[in-house]
């Protein structure tokens, strides 16, 4: 090394609460990742909706012809969005955030970096919510393909999605960071994340539920994803969705102040 | 925050308590700038722990502690942004290239865009990696992993460097090596505090060391200081039975030597001072050699390091 090599990059100024580098090199870590993995991750979080949304079009959609004043196939290709974008986020916030604190020692490493535990949060899951918002079109493509009409506010999906996956992303962090063992997620995932799949107005509308249910379902965060899908593609109601959007913004925030905490306590002794 | 730029680091009577263990207990400790510090102890003196202290990984129920001028924890980010961490678990991303791994450090030590490229280069060279750079790190020998979890510190040209065991486990050529490595930085000015459990790896780097046990400092001094201090310049080591040692033990400390027990033998310290008619009495199975660190901290603790 020569003299002038021996200058310290970095400045000493003051550094902010969330510095920009600290997201920056914890986004670049995930998708150079993501550029080795992108095949086998690309092909679970798009195939596994897409066969609920064969499956279901084609098995129940011979049965039944409309829905909610919706044909089926509009019904369900809009519904399962949000388990694309359930499915992308909330396992990935688990099992990777998971892997990479106990078994990789990854964000051992960063945190000796100038990155905080907040930023290392944000950052991972800001990640995983840019790829639930491009992994949540897959359906509605394939829906496309059977039927389901283009329209503008299709382009709204992507960001519904993103704000879904970011607040499902931090859910999957918060719980990789409170439980005991990797064989636990069985439990979140079982008793946890299938019920709100399965009454989100996904399959089935949710009026045919009893009142107790469909109060239940506005803490359900997937049910505001998919009636602002189903909304942005079919037509908006603006003051209904300005609620859902900060309905999914509460839960957003609500994962990320449990996320970093518990994230905190595990990673700082 | 500029005041204190001519100690690197300072601990003011730090603790750190696990439940019921005292990892670090009450450490008083200064790191001028641009000196090799090594922190000598075994296993569970508090070195890792002290470590994680210093990057805020492990916050201290008591004391004060200040890096690079920043107080600690409050601006750690800050002290971190001037400090590279080589810890003693590796801790690589397995699934990505040597490149990969230093332009994620690279970005996360705020290194400008226009300047990564070249500080990758530069870190590659470093860690004599430069053949290597498109590898995946799993391809890679312990040794070069080791090499890799350096320049990844260095890759901002930090103005303190933390090496936790950095040579733990690797076979002798590549010890060598590391210390090359390590020496290098010294030589550039750069602060070096590096925890070691190795006598040998203290003595050839350090020009201070502090000896740990139980969380806190028993002796701090340059090597050969404390050595001669402590332990004078020669060693009389007797090898034999238990009988045996226990009488050299014996006669020794009638004459007034400080003596330690080293397994299956009986070290007798300052030999050079060693009254003639005992040197004849023992001169059977003896063997005459340098005093060192080892000598000094089992006189000081009654513990081996190693």
């Amino acid at each position: 090394m020569t003299a002038a090599d021996s200058r310290p990059v970095p400045s000493t100024r003051k550094l902010r609460w969330i510095e920009p580098s600290a997201l920056d090199g914890v986004l670049f870590h995930d998708l150079t990742i993501f550029r080795r993995y992108w095949a086998s991750t690309t092909f679970s979080s798009v195939v596994e909706p897409t066969i609920y949304l064969l499956a279901f079009g084609f098995g129940f959609g011979s049965l039944v012809a409309v829905v909610a004043g919706y044909s089926y196939i509009d019904f369900l290709g809009t519904g399962i969005v949000a388990t694309a974008v359930l499915f992308s986020s909330a396992f990935a916030g688990m099992f990777q955030t998971f892997i990479r604190r106990v078994y990789q020692k990854t964000y051992d490493a960063m945190l000796a970096a100038p990155v905080d535990t907040h930023e290392l949060v944000t950052g991972e899951a800001l990640w995983i919510g840019l790829r639930a918002g491009v992994f949540g079109c897959a359906p509605m493509l394939v829906a496309i393909g059977f039927g389901l009409d283009p329209s503008p506010g299709m382009l709204l999906v992507p960001l519904i999605g993103f704000l879904t996956g970011f607040g499902f992303g931090l859910f999957g962090i918060w719980m990789s960071a409170i439980v005991p063992g990797i064989d636990s997620f069985n439990y979140v995932i079982s008793a946890l994340l299938t019920p709100l799949f399965l009454v989100a107005g996904t399959f089935f509308p949710l009026d045919t539920l009893p009142d107790w249910a469909i109060v239940a379902s506005q803490f359900n965060p997937l049910y505001h994803c998919v009636e602002l899908v189903r909304h942005a593609v079919f037509g908006l109601r603006p003051l209904l969705d300005l609620w859902h959007v900060a309905a999914l913004s509460i839960f957003a925030g609500l994962m990320w102040l449990l996320g970093c905490r518990a994230m905190r306590r595990r990673l700082i002794d | 925050m500029e005041g204190a730029a001519e100690l690197a680091i300072s601990l003011r009577g730090v603790t750190k308590r696990f439940g019921a263990i005292t990892a670090v207990d009450g450490l008083d400790l200064d790191v001028p700038a641009g000196i090799c510090m090594g922190l000598l102890g075994p296993n569970g003196a508090g070195k890792s722990t002290t470590m994680r202290l210093l990057t805020a990984q492990a916050i201290a129920d008591a004391g004060e502690i200040t890096v690079l001028g920043c107080p600690i924890p409050t601006h750690s980010k800050l002290a971190r942004a001037q400090m590279g961490v080589v810890p003693q678990q590796d801790n690589l991303d397995a699934e990505l290239t040597v490149r990969a791994n230093l332009e994620v450090f690279a970005r996360l030590y705020r290194v400008p865009r226009r300047e990564r490229e070249a500080v990758v280069e530069r870190a590659l060279r470093a860690a004599q990696l430069a053949g290597r750079a498109d590898t995946q790190v799993d391809k890679l020998s312990g040794g070069m992993r080791r090499r890799l979890l350096i320049g990844r510190g260095l890759v901002h040209q930090p103005r303190l460097v933390l090496l936790d065991e950095p040579t733990v486990g690797l076979d002798p050529q590549v010890r060598q090596e590391l210390w090359s490595l390590i020496d290098a930085l010294r030589a550039r000015g750069v602060t070096v505090l590096m925890s070691t459990h190795y006598i040998e790896e203290a003595e050839r780097l350090a020009d201070d060391v502090a000896m740990m046990s139980h969380g806190s400092v028993v002796a701090r001094d340059a090597p050969g200081k404390l050595i001669s201090e402590h332990a004078g310049e020669t060693v009389m080591e007797y090898f034999g039975p238990p009988d045996r040692l226990a009488e050299v033990e014996r006669l020794a400390r009638q004459a007034g030597m400080a003596t330690r027990r080293a397994g299956p033998s009986v070290s007798v310290l300052r030999a050079e001072q060693m009254p003639p008619s005992l040197l004849e009495r023992l001169q059977d199975s003896a063997a005459r050699r340098p005093a060192n660190l080892e000598d000094v901290f089992v006189t000081l603790t009654g513990e081996s390091v190693e």
